[in-house]
């Protein structure tokens, strides 16, 4: 534990001291905190508390800075060279990778928690009625189970492609097409299927359906992957395959 | 004699090239142990056989009585690395470089700080330490990189060409700080190089690889002694019949003229009276002679050239 959160803290140091562009900032920190704590609430109104727009938040917003951070982990160490002196240190395989993949997830967890509390603040100042509102438990609970899911979910293929990354850029753009582009063929996928057997369609299967029950077979499928993902990173953790050539 | 390293029969293939073949050598504890070859050698290849990054093809190998193949953790724990690059984090502080390698080897937090300052303030790097280390010169990074290596005191340290790049006064400060740290502690220094002056400086033992093979071991002194001796002659009217006979002599292994200087290179302990007979008996005029060793680095040149003729 103690060399995990070494790594965490090295992890945190870098990311501190990093200098980005203000583009860069602009993208990843600015924009999703002025859609998700301050628009996305301020339009959805009471919806935002009791319904899918939270929701939503909760799985971008993880996904959106795993993206941006977690390419870095093992691609940004061998492109800066830095990743041979730490392989060749006392450090156990265990402590550098979940080092690295507990502090973004922390990360992209925490920063959730936090727009959550931010878009509370705007919903509550937006939409005052005398007292003050807040989220459902389910929702609640639902949101914070959803964003830490798809954390992990995303850190354990960012790893996975950060690991046989010969650039920063190459693991972003790899980790980009395979977080995206499921969710982007699903519509289609679900349009299709509808039209042509409309007794499979999502409002059919869903209809009637507990809506708890299938937030729970959501989030337990998502944290299926992401054990899956997070397992595999530890099995293709191998040093002698670490030094590329 | 206790050995640091241990090595026997060392092979590591990447496809069809081989990087290291059949290697063998032992290296005494508390020495600093140079290894020395050219680019593609398989130096580096070899720190990372040793450090168990890289599993070897064949053969097998010890450090610090522990083998490389099934305990590499308990290598990595007792030993100091300065690889083919610094390895340094830039946009972090130097002192925030060597607080993290120092909780990675879990000094204690007070012997870490006067360890970082020991270190720093030996080095003159004191004064910069919170400076974040992309502003630094190449020669000050390679000195960060060194304490990095010997912060957490390994009995055994590896250095990968830690001179390598450098300018004359970097490269010269690098070494004594190396010898000045090193001594003191009576570690170990596994020292790659092609440089042969730091070498002949540094090392009470050498190894040379050409092509991933040990071409020669021993002490400087050894190496040069074995390579036979060479004869400056100063004077005038050497001409190429002169040479010719000279070249016939037995152990004159090479004959050539440099500038009005008569250069012979002896092989083993060859007497030099009857060459200088010789020589005046066929006309030419000797105004001086000169006989000595080859330097470590005419010795490496030799083994590096044989069976490329």
């Amino acid at each position: 534990m103690t060399d995990i959160k070494t790594v965490m803290w090295k992890e945190w140091l870098d990311i501190r001291r990093r200098r980005g562009s203000r583009m860069k900032t602009f993208l990843t920190v600015v924009v999703p905190f002025a859609m998700f704590a301050l628009w996305l609430p301020w339009e959805a109104g009471v919806a935002w508390l009791n319904g899918v727009p939270s929701m939503l938040a909760c799985f971008a917003l993880p996904l959106m800075i795993a993206m941006v951070t977690i390419p870095d982990s093992f691609a940004g160490e061998r492109e800066r060279n830095t990743l041979p002196t730490l392989l060749a240190s006392r450090l156990p395989d265990s402590a550098i990778l979940y080092g690295k993949a507990a502090f973004t997830i922390i990360l992209a967890w925490a920063a959730t928690v936090i727009v959550l509390v931010a878009a509370l603040v705007t919903y509550n100042l937006v939409h005052w009625d005398g007292q003050l509102a807040f989220y459902s438990s389910r929702v609640l609970i639902g949101d914070l189970s959803l964003s830490l899911i798809v954390a992990a979910m995303s850190v354990g293929a960012g790893v996975l492609i950060s690991l046989r990354s010969a650039t920063v850029q190459e693991a972003a753009q790899t980790l980009a097409a395979a977080l995206l582009v499921p969710p982007a063929l699903l519509g289609p996928v679900i349009a299709i299927v509808s039209t042509a057997k409309p007794e499979w369609g999502p409002k059919q299967l869903l209809a009637g359906a507990d809506p708890n029950l299938v937030l729970l077979v959501f989030n337990g499928t998502l944290a299926f992957v992401a054990l899956v993902l997070l397992g595999l990173a530890k099995a293709r953790f191998q040093r002698s395959k670490l030094i590329l050539r | 004699m206790q050995y640091a390293i241990r090595i026997k029969d060392f092979t590591r293939e990447f496809g069809t090239v081989r990087a290291v073949a059949g290697l063998s050598l032992d290296v005494p504890s508390g020495i600093v142990f140079g290894f020395l070859g050219p680019n593609g050698a398989g130096k580096t290849t070899t720190i990372q056989l040793l450090l168990g990054l890289l599993e070897p093809s064949a053969g097998r190998a010890s450090v610090l009585g522990f083998d490389t193949r099934n305990e590499a953790d308990e290598i990595r724990a007792r030993t100091g690395a300065l690889l083919e690059h610094t390895g340094l984090y830039e946009h972090l502080t130097a002192e925030e470089n060597l607080e993290f390698y120092g909780r990675i080897y879990r000094v204690p937090a007070s012997e870490r700080v006067a360890r970082i300052k020991d270190l720093l303030g030996r080095m003159g790097l004191w004064e910069r330490r919170g400076d974040r280390v992309w502003t630094w010169s190449r020669g000050m990074k390679q000195k960060l990189a060194l304490a990095r290596a010997l912060l957490h005191r390994p009995p055994l340290v590896f250095l990968d060409e830690p001179t390598a790049g450098l300018d004359v006064v970097a490269a010269t400060e690098v070494r004594s700080e190396l010898a000045a740290l090193t001594a003191d502690a009576g570690t170990t220094v596994f020292l790659t190089t092609h440089n042969m002056t730091e070498a002949e400086r540094l090392c009470s033992r050498v190894a040379v690889i050409k092509g991933g093979e040990l071409v020669a071991i021993g002490h400087p002194d050894e190496l040069r002694a074995g390579s036979g001796a060479r004869v400056e002659i100063v004077g005038d009217g050497f001409a190429e019949t002169i040479l010719e006979k000279l070249r016939s002599q037995t152990g004159v292994v090479e004959v050539d003229l440099l500038n009005e200087r008569l250069v012979i290179d002896l092989a083993g302990d060859v007497d030099t009276a009857p060459l200088v007979t010789l020589l005046v008996s066929s006309g030419a005029r000797v105004q001086e002679v000169r006989r000595g060793t080859a330097s470590l680095e005419e010795v490496f040149l030799t083994l590096m050239n044989e069976g490329e003729e």
